[in-house]
């Protein structure tokens, strides 16, 4: 169909009619409940107003072509060469890089704004540290890369008088620019392979510095949490043992889980060092608490843990951004199902005092009805021991 | 001028002598079950462009809802029925939508649409050969490719919809049935759709190779072989030896489903029921399922790099610089793929040892992806550069690459990935790197290959159009989401609004969504520019880009057999451009050493003793003649 036959096709304008008078209303009403809190003039959404638009897009789009298209022959009609597109896109080209490394600006100063403040832990200083390494470097050559790109596509743009140079291969230059990136790699790769080990190297296995264990299971959609009661070290899990009221199939064969507390709220003490037992009872989740650096999955069938050391308070950190309202939170960043997105639990990072007041306050897993349920005697004549810190493992 | 050709290396390679005279076709074994490779080549691109759009319009619906996450549309609700109750995307229709999106565009386009079509069309008719070795099972492959997008397509017609756990399809959401609605029927046909279409794959593959291999013509050596042909045989070398290793994952992955095994299960309980199985590991199937995985990325890009290497020479009137590096940093990628596929596990508790190694080869692939990056920048220096459509994406392609490339070297370090895994940051560098790059090189390829494709020219000024659209387009969709990933916005979200942390990122999410329609929307351009061309366009020249590759040579009337008489022998390697002392700013292929004496040089007759003996006596003549005057 012509352009001219387009405009004048009865059945398209009587469409667009119909689509203008019916769609405003029916055709993309909001919801009544968001639409009493939609500001007036949101008609605007409308997707007959879009198509609308798309249509003078087209229309726009197709008398500028038609308009360079006169242009052109006028000009070759005059013995003119009319316009060389050649030249136009090289323009485009180098118009492109510089509003392109403008953008890029732009998006660094206020975007880069709005990415997370520094680690607020031990090992997210590092890596916060190899980070901003590897940002430097690359950008380097991000910017010089791209600036060569697209300066070369502008200034040897075609010419009929010109012929390009004939440059099949240097030796020199290819071995230099194979053994440059080499170089700059293997040394990322040697500070990066120090940062992961220092990250994932299992201190606990050492001896070294004992950590506050907790226990972090997913699920649909929910984490659960528990932390080791008087005694410093958690129960056994078997997830045959599972049910309605022992909801993480605790082993209360093991003495150790007698004592152990569940919480809502992860809170962990300041600079002491957490170890994060992992596990998952249906499907893979993945705990992440990206204001530490910390994602590690939870995966069925295989405990996983992660150690760190939080080294600024949620109350710091709330005044470092000047936001009374900030929370740390952990996030679920696998695919989980239908409330994946919304799988998350508020962590608290306090001082050593206020977290042992708060252990203090925690309830034992072992609830009575459990108790009932799983027809345990009673255990331990010790109960009535002042909690203290779960400081050892 | 003496007329003696002389050959190079190469002697003794297959060469048919037959005369085109294939079987005498009908309708159907022309159009609909052709043993043509050059109409299969069509058949996977007309595919794989339906796959394209299909694939890019759920990207918009689930891009409407991210920017819109609080808001309701009802005509979504009359499109899209129980899966946009009261006008908003049910959460697990969601992650179908991502789930379904990200299958297509991996696999059946920039897999099968990119590499089915142009390895079908080129590889024949740039080694000189009248058809694949085997016509049979190349029309098979396509027909398997259509099956399995039909199987796929009909997932979204069932009661519970598509699979929805992600394109890698981890277990044990994929595995166990009950997990969530995407679970269910939709996850086995996206399993019997996969197997299909990696029967598909190797049916292609082995036939990519063997042709390759065994069907060059007279003087086709392996060092004048184009790149776009040794990125298909090693994209094809990368096919054949990772795919059977998914097979054998989604096939485990089916007896965990229905024969009640644990390969990938274990101690789990789902809805309060607890489950018998024991024993099995889900990082079993991650393993499996990257050992293709990352591999598969490099089967994405590999086409991509070959035929964006070919146009780039070709329109910058100049010799790919350093073609023996281009092909070593080819083979370089396609080794190392193959050992990086723990990168994509640096968090799922395996064992960190592992991890570092990991770490180690994935940072070294970037080396010849660095050296490619390079010799395209000198191919194009001091070039003469004509702006066809196709060399606009092929420079796009180089942008995005290493935009989208350096990002990797980010992801590839183990220590940086715990903080980026599975975020935005991830979706932007792979939707660069092996997303745009791959469809601008497919698009470039297209635009460059149409006139042989359909004896047309596609109008060049759409193509304008087309590309600055998408190229302003891509980067507006995917730079912002490094930023998202940098402030912890994980993927697969279905809304920004139940993290407080998270609003902020609403409105930069609002215009990532505007600027994906526009983008969309230029991709109707292409496709009326397309659908025009082929039946309206202006009539094509047998080389209408002065190109040396052999398909040039070729008439423009598709010939099933592609010459009409001998096969065409080769001479020279395929990127003789500008080459001082010759009258022209092209030599073809098929042009003997003999006839371009003025313009070549010694390098042309390495190890060619004929040769060097011709250019001797040529440099004597020359003196002589000199001396007289």
């Amino acid at each position: 169909m012509g352009f001219k036959q387009l405009i004048d096709s009865k059945k398209m304008l009587s469409l667009l009619a119909v689509l203008m008078l019916t769609g405003t209303n029916m055709v993309m009403a909001q919801a009544a409940a968001t639409a009493t809190e939609e500001k007036p003039g949101v008609d605007w959404l409308s997707v007959s107003y879009y198509i609308l638009l798309f249509v003078l897009a087209c229309i726009a789009v197709a008398v500028v072509g038609k308009i360079l298209r006169v242009y052109d022959l006028s000009q070759k009609i005059q013995g003119k060469a009319g316009i060389n597109w050649n030249t136009v896109m090289a323009v485009l080209f180098i118009g492109f890089l510089l509003a392109g490394l403008a953008g890029v600006y732009w998006s660094f100063t206020v975007h880069g704004n709005m990415i997370l403040p520094g680690a607020a832990s031990l090992h997210g200083v590092k890596i916060d540290a190899m980070f901003w390494t590897t940002t430097s470097i690359t950008m380097v050559v991000f910017v010089l890369t791209q600036i060569l790109l697209f300066t070369f596509v502008f200034i040897y743009k075609y010419s009929p008088k010109r012929r390009a140079y004939f440059l099949p291969h240097n030796n020199t230059i290819e071995k230099v620019w194979t053994i440059a990136p080499a170089i700059v790699l293997t040394v990322l790769v040697i500070f990066g392979f120090f940062t992961w080990q220092e990250v994932t190297n299992s201190a606990d296995a050492k001896g070294e510095p004992a950590s506050i264990n907790v226990d972090i299971t997913g699920e649909q959609f929910a984490w659960n949490l528990r932390y080791p009661g008087p005694d410093g070290l958690l129960g056994k899990k078997n997830y045959k043992l599972i049910s309605g009221a022992n909801k993480l199939g605790i082993d209360f064969n093991d003495k150790n889980s007698l004592d152990d507390l569940k919480a809502d709220t992860m809170v962990i003490p300041v600079n002491k060092s957490v170890r994060l037992n992992i596990s998952s009872k249906d499907i893979i989740h993945s705990v992440y608490m990206p204001h530490f650096r910390v994602q590690l999955n939870a995966v069925p069938g295989l405990p996983t843990f992660f150690k760190f050391t939080p080294t600024v308070t949620t109350e710091q950190m709330r005044n470092k951004l000047e936001n009374p309202e900030f929370e740390y939170l952990v996030y679920c960043n696998k695919i989980c199902g239908a409330s994946h997105y919304n799988m998350q639990k508020v962590v608290r990072v306090v001082s050593e005092a206020e977290y042992a007041q708060w252990l203090a306050k925690q309830q034992p897993y072992l609830t009575p009805a459990l108790r009932t349920e799983l027809k345990l005697a009673e255990v331990s004549n010790n109960n009535n021991s002042t909690k203290r810190l779960a400081l050892n493992n | 001028m003496s007329t003696l050709a002389v050959h190079d290396h190469g002697v003794g390679h297959h060469h048919e002598d037959g005369h085109g005279h294939h079987h005498k076709e009908t309708f159907l074994t022309k159009y609909i079950f052709s043993q043509d490779h050059k109409m299969i080549g069509k058949q996977f691109l007309v595919t794989g462009i339906a796959m394209a759009f299909i694939a890019m319009i759920l990207s918009i619906l689930f891009r409407i809802q991210l920017a819109y996450p609080d808001k309701a549309f009802p005509l979504m609700e009359t499109l899209l029925g129980r899966f946009a109750p009261e006008g908003r995307l049910d959460p697990e229709f969601y992650l179908s939508l991502v789930t379904i999106h990200g299958t297509i565009m991996v696999f059946f386009v920039l897999t099968a649409g990119l590499s089915g079509t142009f390895s079908n069309l080129l590889i024949p008719l740039q080694v000189g050969a009248r058809d694949m070795a085997s016509p049979f099972m190349n029309m098979l492959s396509y027909w398997f490719f259509f099956t399995a997008c039909a199987i796929m397509l009909s997932s979204f017609f069932i009661q519970k919809g598509p699979a929805g756990p992600g394109w890698t399809i981890y277990p044990p959401l994929s595995a166990l049935p009950t997990a969530m609605k995407g679970s269910g029927m939709g996850m086995t046909l996206w399993l019997i759709s996969m197997v299909f279409f990696i029967a598909s794959s190797l049916m292609g593959g082995i036939n990519y190779v063997s042709t390759i291999l065994n069907m060059r013509t007279k003087g086709m050596d392996l060092w004048k072989m184009p790149l776009t042909i040794w990125a298909f045989f090693l994209t094809a070398i990368l096919g054949i030896l990772s795919f059977p290793v998914l097979v054998a994952g989604v096939v485990l992955l089916i007896f965990d489903r229905s024969f009640g095994t644990s390969f990938y299960l274990s101690d789990i309980v789902v809805n309060g029921q607890i489950m018998p199985m024991e024993g099995g590991s889900p990082i079993l199937f991650q393993h499996l399922f990257w050992f293709l995985g990352h591999p598969e990325v490099y089967i994405v890009i590999m086409p991509a790099m070959g035929i964006s290497s070919e146009i780039m020479s070709v329109n910058s009137r100049k010799p790919i610089f350093g073609y023996h590096a281009m092909v070593y940093s080819l083979i370089g990628i396609t080794v190392l793929s193959f050992i990086v596929w723990g990168h994509h596990m640096f968090v799922t508790g395996m064992n960190p040892f592992l991890g570092g190694v990991f770490m180690i080869t994935t940072l070294i692939i970037a080396v010849p992806s660095a050296v490619k990056t390079f010799n395209w920048l000198a191919t194009l220096w001091r070039g003469n550069i004509r702006f066809t459509p196709a060399m606009l994406f092929a420079i796009g392609l180089v942008s995005f690459f290493i935009s989208g490339g350096i990002t990797g070297i980010f992801l590839g370090n183990a220590a940086l990935d715990i903080n980026l895994h599975d975020t935005y940051f991830v979706v932007a560098h792979f939707h660069l790197v092996m997303g745009s790059a791959a469809i601008f090189g497919m698009l470039a390829g297209v635009y460059h290959w149409f006139p042989k494709m359909f004896g047309r020219m596609m109008d060049e000024k759409l193509g304008y159009l087309h590309f600055w659209l998408t190229f302003i387009g891509a980067y507006l969709v995917f730079f912002p989401m490094h930023f998202m990933g940098l402030d912890g916005v994980p993927r697969r979200y279905y809304a920004f609004t139940e993290f407080v942390s998270m609003q902020q990122w609403l409105s930069v999410n609002t215009f990532i969504t505007w600027a994906a329609i526009i983008s969309a929307l230029a991709q109707f351009a292409f496709l009326y520019n397309f659908i025009h061309s082929i039946f309206w366009g202006k009539k094509a020249t047998q080389n209408p880009w002065e190109a040396n590759t052999l398909e040039w040579t070729a008439p423009v009337e598709h010939l099933h057999g592609n010459w009409p008489g001998e096969i065409p022998s080769v001479y020279r390697w395929p990127y003789d451009y500008s080459k001082p002392g010759a009258e022209e700013d092209f030599i073809m292929q098929t042009t003997p050493l003999s006839q371009t004496m003025s313009s070549n040089v010694p390098h042309d007759f390495e190890d060619n003793a004929a040769g060097l003996e011709e250019l001797s006596k040529w440099t004597n003549t020359q003196k002589s003649n000199e001396e007289v005057k």
